[in-house]
């Protein structure tokens, strides 16, 4: 059961969006949060949705898969919903209890609110389910490369994070593994309170610890071996290279900020 | 001198007390001299704590010796300035199939070491290719290491090794979390390595089975070389080779123990087919007596 979990959130198949540039993608993500903040009205927010649903087709992911990404955020967005209807003032009351009160500003403002947090979570989501965790790495390295200026240890980064990623399903399994010896041996991690359960985990932690550091020393040493010194004078097998599709993209992309600044201006 | 030499290598760990103060030593490695010429399938044989993975980490530049010295491809493994000239000589696979593989698609794995030592991309991809179709893979290079097995996984280790080009592979027990089949296949693969390909093969090892084909095998006990010579001339000091807690193999033993209960059986008999020969001629020779 334990080795169910899947981590990033990425959906197999062929599209265009799949096949774009990470740093297209990722820069597609920012553009379209940042688009959702700047909007002023609701004709921004239908650009938004129609561009949001262009962009669901073209993936080619089923819209359920991206309308799952919502369940995780339900209570802070009935939260960010309930903070804004009630505690935005205004002229025009439309319920009032006691001291609730419901103006048609609020409902606006809460309206809003939803939508933007709604559309930020499909926006993102669209992008993990599309990028796999290597090429989002990658994108990062590349695109953040700049920060290497600023002796931002990116490269560095990037690298922890991929070996991370390549290690979760090998300690994952691993944890089953000390589970099941641990249960073999009377180990009771079902019955008792939370406190109980937690104390249980200790064996189960000590252990995985341990392993854990045995392995980065191997993979340390291993990589050593492999002649491995840091992100210096290294070359890439799968440099990372835009393509006349990237560059249309971001005319695209360039063309909807645009459109939803001129549209914010206009009521 | 061969590719890999050794002169009064000596290898001594420092044992810390909690609070990192030097408490006594353990020498691993004891006078060691070995010569290793290239293209050889050399076999390195010893118990648990016998001083062999010590010794590989030597070929490899991970650890330096304390005493002696150390050639690499006629390079001083204890001078920085070899260091990755004596990387890019000698290769090395590990024990731990799980712990050594970098990359999350084998292909990017085969790929890490030719990024590192800064191959042009086209390259890379040209030496990706070889060595997966060296080691038999190229049907799995799109596939995440943790679906492989342990034998597919020590194979994508080798080809990763195979695609810096290194004269010579150093494999450190590259079967001893291995099931049977596995074993087979790593073997099979680095024989062929050793074979087509003229790669030098350092095979560090207990499983007596591995060594039967090597050009040369040393055994080693508590940081020694104790024996050393062809698999024929190491088996048939049986009893000297019990006393270092190694097994011979099976039929070895066999003729073994048949010779030491009064059977007239040659020395240095190392396979079935062999040992049939063997006891069909002493039939033959009983039957027409």
């Amino acid at each position: 059961m334990i080795r169910d979990i899947t981590i990033g959130q990425y959906y197999q198949t062929d599209s265009l969006l799949h096949r774009l540039d990470p740093r297209t993608k990722l820069m597609g993500t920012v553009v379209f949060i940042v688009s959702l903040f700047m909007a002023g009205n609701w004709l921004c927010y239908v650009l938004a949705a129609v561009y949001l649903a262009l962009m669901i087709r073209l993936s080619h992911v089923p819209f359920h898969f991206i309308v799952r990404g919502l369940k995780a955020v339900v209570i802070l967005l009935l939260i960010s919903v309930g903070f804004n209807l009630f505690l935005t003032g205004g002229e025009t009351v439309l319920v009032q209890w006691g001291i609730f009160r419901i103006t048609l500003e609020g409902l606006k403002q809460a309206a809003f609110m939803a939508l933007r947090l709604i559309f930020l979570i499909m926006g993102s989501s669209l992008m993990t389910l599309t990028t796999t965790p290597n090429q989002l790495t990658d994108g990062l390295e590349t695109g953040l490369g700049f920060l290497k200026k600023l002796h931002v240890p990116i490269h560095e980064i990037a690298m922890m994070m991929s070996i991370a990623l390549r290690f979760i399903p090998i300690l994952i399994e691993e944890t089953d593994k000390i589970m099941k010896a641990q249960m073999a041996r009377g180990a009771d991690f079902e019955t008792g309170n939370l406190i109980q359960k937690a104390r249980a985990l200790v064996p189960i932690l000590v252990p995985l610890f341990i392993s854990a550091f045995r392995r980065a020393t191997d993979l340390a040493m291993a990589m050593e071996a492999r002649c491995y010194h840091g992100g210096e004078n290294r070359t890439k097998m799968k440099p990372l290279q835009y393509e006349k599709r990237d560059r249309l993209s971001y005319l695209v992309l360039a063309a909807y900020l645009a459109a939803v600044i001129v549209l914010g201006r206009m009521l | 001198m061969g590719i890999i030499k050794a002169s009064k290598l000596i290898y001594d760990y420092i044992k810390r007390d909690e609070d990192g103060n030097p408490d006594g030593i353990k020498r691993a490695v004891d006078q060691v001299d070995i010569d290793i010429e290239a293209g050889q399938f050399v076999a390195i044989l010893g118990h648990n704590g016998s001083g062999k993975s010590t010794l590989a980490k030597h070929m490899n530049a991970l650890l330096v010796p304390s005493q002696g010295t150390v050639w690499v491809g006629e390079k001083d493994t204890s001078l920085d300035e070899n260091l990755w000239d004596v990387r890019r000589t000698a290769g090395m696979v590990f024990q731990n199939p799980d712990n050594q593989i970098i990359g999350t698609v084998v292909e990017e794995d085969v790929g890490f070491g030719p990024e590192n030592i800064g191959v042009p991309t086209k390259e890379i991809w040209e030496r990706v290719e070889r060595s997966l179709d060296a080691v038999g893979m190229t049907l799995y290079r799109h596939h995440s290491p943790n679906k492989l097995s342990g034998g597919q996984k020590q194979r994508v280790a080798i080809a990763g090794v195979m695609a810096m080009k290194p004269r010579c592979i150093v494999l450190d027990e590259p079967t001893a979390m291995l099931d049977p089949n596995g074993r087979r296949e790593v073997i099979r693969t680095v024989r062929e390595l050793n074979r087509a390909e003229q790669i030098t093969v350092i095979l560090i090892t207990h499983y007596m089975e591995e060594v039967i084909e090597a050009d040369r095998v040393f055994v080693m006990d508590e940081g020694r070389v104790v024996m050393e010579g062809t698999p024929v001339e190491v088996f048939a000091r049986t009893a000297e080779l019990k006393k270092y807690r190694l097994d011979v193999p099976q039929v070895t033993e066999l003729a073994w123990e048949l010779s030491q209960a009064g059977l007239p059986m040659s020395e240095g008999i190392l396979t079935i087919e062999q040992f049939t020969e063997e006891i069909m001629k002493l039939y033959r020779q009983k039957s027409g007596a």
